[in-house]
């Protein structure tokens, strides 16, 4: 059996005035990622096949994967699978990769979300409203040493949440991974 | 086949009138947009040029204005043929406080041509401009990478772009 492939399906670049090392500190440390990260903590150990967890305020997993490719300070690739909700538990893990390049100066950063199955607008949609947050957030933190606060709680969209139960009953992975 | 369309939404440290300011006033897009000076008095129907070393690169007509919420022009790229020949797309700002004082802004840029080299210069360049306006609205200071003096890389790469989607 063919591993499934990982098709990328949100994208977003931002350019942050900082170098590759701190955007990487940024990126693989709790101390910086409870700032711009809804407050959760990454703990990541350092190579491929390592473990990827990142923790939620109250200290319960809330997304578990692991390690892709650990590339400091270019690039970080881990699979993600959500814990922390119950509903999303089933669903196949998606990957997550961070680019890093030098730029006159300046560090673009590139995260690619990417996942093993045809999901829907609706599910993608979570991560499409979260990463420009949080990806924002980062650039302030490094930028201008304070996040972006928000007053505003960012949960799953209700569409998301129906569109994972309904993903979760149908399964529509299992039947693309025999080759459709 | 689906319509192209580039959207990018990024949260900035600031309030809507600051940013409102930031996207309509040529001495701030100067600042963070390859020196391209904007100009227009954004009424619905009138002209906005956009303008860098005195000549006009691009241009538009005002669409939709509500001060400090929402702005939206047509676009029409007219600093090489390759792009000139396309018809004009649409640019929306959305202007949204999320908190006293930070804002959330998404910019739509839609309704181009099929297979529009437009969109494909765009969709490199605002990521750009916009990481650069909130770094200008947040530090001070806007990103050396969009400096005037970047102009002429930026149209380079553009036209090195509109080529690539040609193959």
């Amino acid at each position: 059996m063919s591993e499934p492939k990982f098709v990328p399906n949100t994208v977003y670049v931002t350019y942050i005035a900082s170098t590759p090392e701190k955007v990487w500190e940024a990126l693989t440390r709790a101390e910086f990622t409870r700032q711009y990260f809804f407050g959760h903590s990454i703990e990541v150990e350092p190579k491929a096949g390592g473990s990827f967890i990142l923790r939620a305020p109250d200290g319960s997993v809330h997304m578990r994967g692991r390690v892709v490719e650990y590339d400091p300070p270019r690039r970080l690739a881990t699979t993600w699978s959500v814990e922390g909700m119950e509903a999303f538990r089933e669903l196949p893990a998606s990957l997550v990769t961070y680019d890093i390049e030098p730029m006159g100066g300046s560090v673009k950063l590139t995260m690619t979300e990417a996942h093993q199955w045809e999901v829907p607008d609706a599910i993608l949609a979570g991560g499409r409203q979260g990463w420009p947050f949080i990806l924002s957030s980062l650039k302030s933190v490094l930028e201008t040493g304070k996040p972006i606060a928000v007053s505003v709680k960012m949960g799953p969209p209700p569409e998301m949440m129906a569109a994972v139960k309904d993903a979760v009953a149908k399964k529509p992975w299992a039947r693309s991974s025999t080759g459709l | 086949m689906s319509e192209l369309k580039f959207v990018y939404v990024t949260y900035i440290a600031t309030t809507p009138e600051r940013l409102w300011q930031a996207l309509t006033d040529g001495a701030f897009t100067r600042q963070y947009w390859f020196g391209t000076t904007v100009e227009s008095d954004w009424s619905p129907g009138s002209r906005v040029t956009f303008r860098s070393g005195g000549e006009v690169h691009d241009s538009g007509e005002v669409l939709d204005c509500v001060p400090c919420r929402r702005l939206s022009y047509s676009w029409q790229v007219e600093f090489h043929e390759v792009f000139r020949r396309e018809k004009p797309s649409r640019v929306t700002f959305e202007l949204e406080p999320i908190g006293s004082a930070e804002v959330k802004l998404t910019v739509t840029h839609d309704e181009f041509e099929p297979g529009s080299k437009v969109h494909a210069a765009v969709s490199n360049g605002w990521p750009m401009i916009l990481s650069s306006l909130k770094s200008l609205l947040e530090t001070g200071h806007a990103s050396t990478l969009t400096g005037p003096d970047k102009q002429r890389g930026a149209r380079e790469r553009a036209i090195a772009l509109a080529a690539g989607t040609a193959a």
